[in-house]
């Protein structure tokens, strides 16, 4: 299925994936980013039970350098 | 000591040191870790920003700064309205699980201040949202008092434009806020050097924020340490109360008894 993350289009996502499995398809260490699903935050407690559908737009953020 | 008996506290939280640093414009998040521990700030500055997806091996600032030491203070340097602000810390709350924030909303790229009517409105709907707000702001009381009332946790005047290192182009108006707000009042922008530093605490400022003025330093871990040592000394001094400025000199030797 199709998924846009942080704004690219990403059309090889297997379906029916739930977030705790996205970021470990992705690589990303769960512990250190933050998620947002078409503009809702998902709680970290929430990552391995909300499901993903065709189409979601997802943020995936972390700490940066800044002022 | 000072530092014991004389803690900073925001939000009910309290910190030993008065210096707050920033994590931007380092050569590498190494260099930054070094310039935090010689500095001896408790917080630091992190702003939010999309991982890079195609890399996920990149280095990232948790690597060099443990979030579990150091209270990281999440920006909102980017957002020009307080829905762009609320949406960004929401998930910077996520990342972190905290509510302490700073928010900076800015206008024009040459001045970099801040815009005050979207600040105002920002800090409101943050307030709301339950965030514990730190407000980068313009020196101007009447501002600072509309978000103090707002509920603010702190206020950040400029002491001048945002990486100018240009040092405290107002004291006049500093201190005007210092004297009116019962929160605390922090310095942000406009340090170059430590005596910039000293200055701001000896208006009577709790806390000086800086980013530049060390990042950008030839020796920053050096510098980190100066103005640790400079943000002391402005405590004391103006903790231990100036003497008047006189018009004509006064001799330190008595005259009586000259031979």
């Amino acid at each position: 299925m199709e998924l846009i993350i942080n704004g690219d289009i990403y059309d090889d996502i297997p379906a029916g994936i739930n977030v705790a499995d996205l970021l470990a398809h992705l690589q990303l260490p769960s512990a250190k980013i933050a998620v947002e699903r078409n503009l809702e935050i998902v709680p970290r407690s929430s990552y391995a039970s909300q499901i993903l559908s065709n189409g979601d737009k997802l943020e995936i953020i972390h700490f940066i350098g800044g002022g | 000591m000072v530092k014991n008996t004389d803690p900073l506290i925001i939000a009910g939280t309290e910190f030993q040191s008065r210096l707050i640093i920033g994590t931007g414009k380092y050569k590498d998040y190494e260099e930054n870790a070094r310039a935090l521990e010689a500095s001896g700030a408790e917080i630091v500055t992190v702003a939010v920003r999309r991982v890079n997806i195609s890399n996920p091996k990149e280095p990232m600032l948790m690597d060099s700064i443990d979030p579990k030491s150091t209270v990281y203070l999440p920006n909102t340097a980017g957002c020009f309205t307080g829905e762009d602000a609320v949406r960004t810390l929401r998930l910077a709350r996520e990342a972190g699980g905290w509510n302490l924030v700073k928010l900076e909303v800015l206008s024009d790229p040459k001045h970099l201040y801040p815009e005050m009517e979207e600040t105002l409105r920002s800090a409101k709907l943050l307030i709301e949202d339950g965030f514990d707000v730190m407000v980068y702001c313009s020196d101007d009381p009447v501002f600072a008092r509309k978000l103090e009332d707002l509920g603010c946790a702190a206020i950040m005047p400029l002491g001048a434009p945002i990486g100018s290192g240009l040092g405290i182009q107002n004291p006049v108006n500093i201190r005007l806020i210092v004297e009116q707000t019962s929160v605390p009042v922090i310095v942000d922008a406009g340090v170059g050097t430590a005596s910039d530093a000293t200055i701001a605490m000896e208006l009577g400022c709790d806390g000086v924020l800086m980013n530049t003025a060390i990042a950008e330093a030839k020796d920053p871990v050096l510098m980190a340490e100066a103005m640790k040592n400079a943000v002391i000394a402005g405590r004391q001094a103006y903790l231990a109360g100036r003497m008047p400025r006189k018009k004509y000199a006064d001799p330190s030797s008595p005259l009586a008894g000259l031979i």
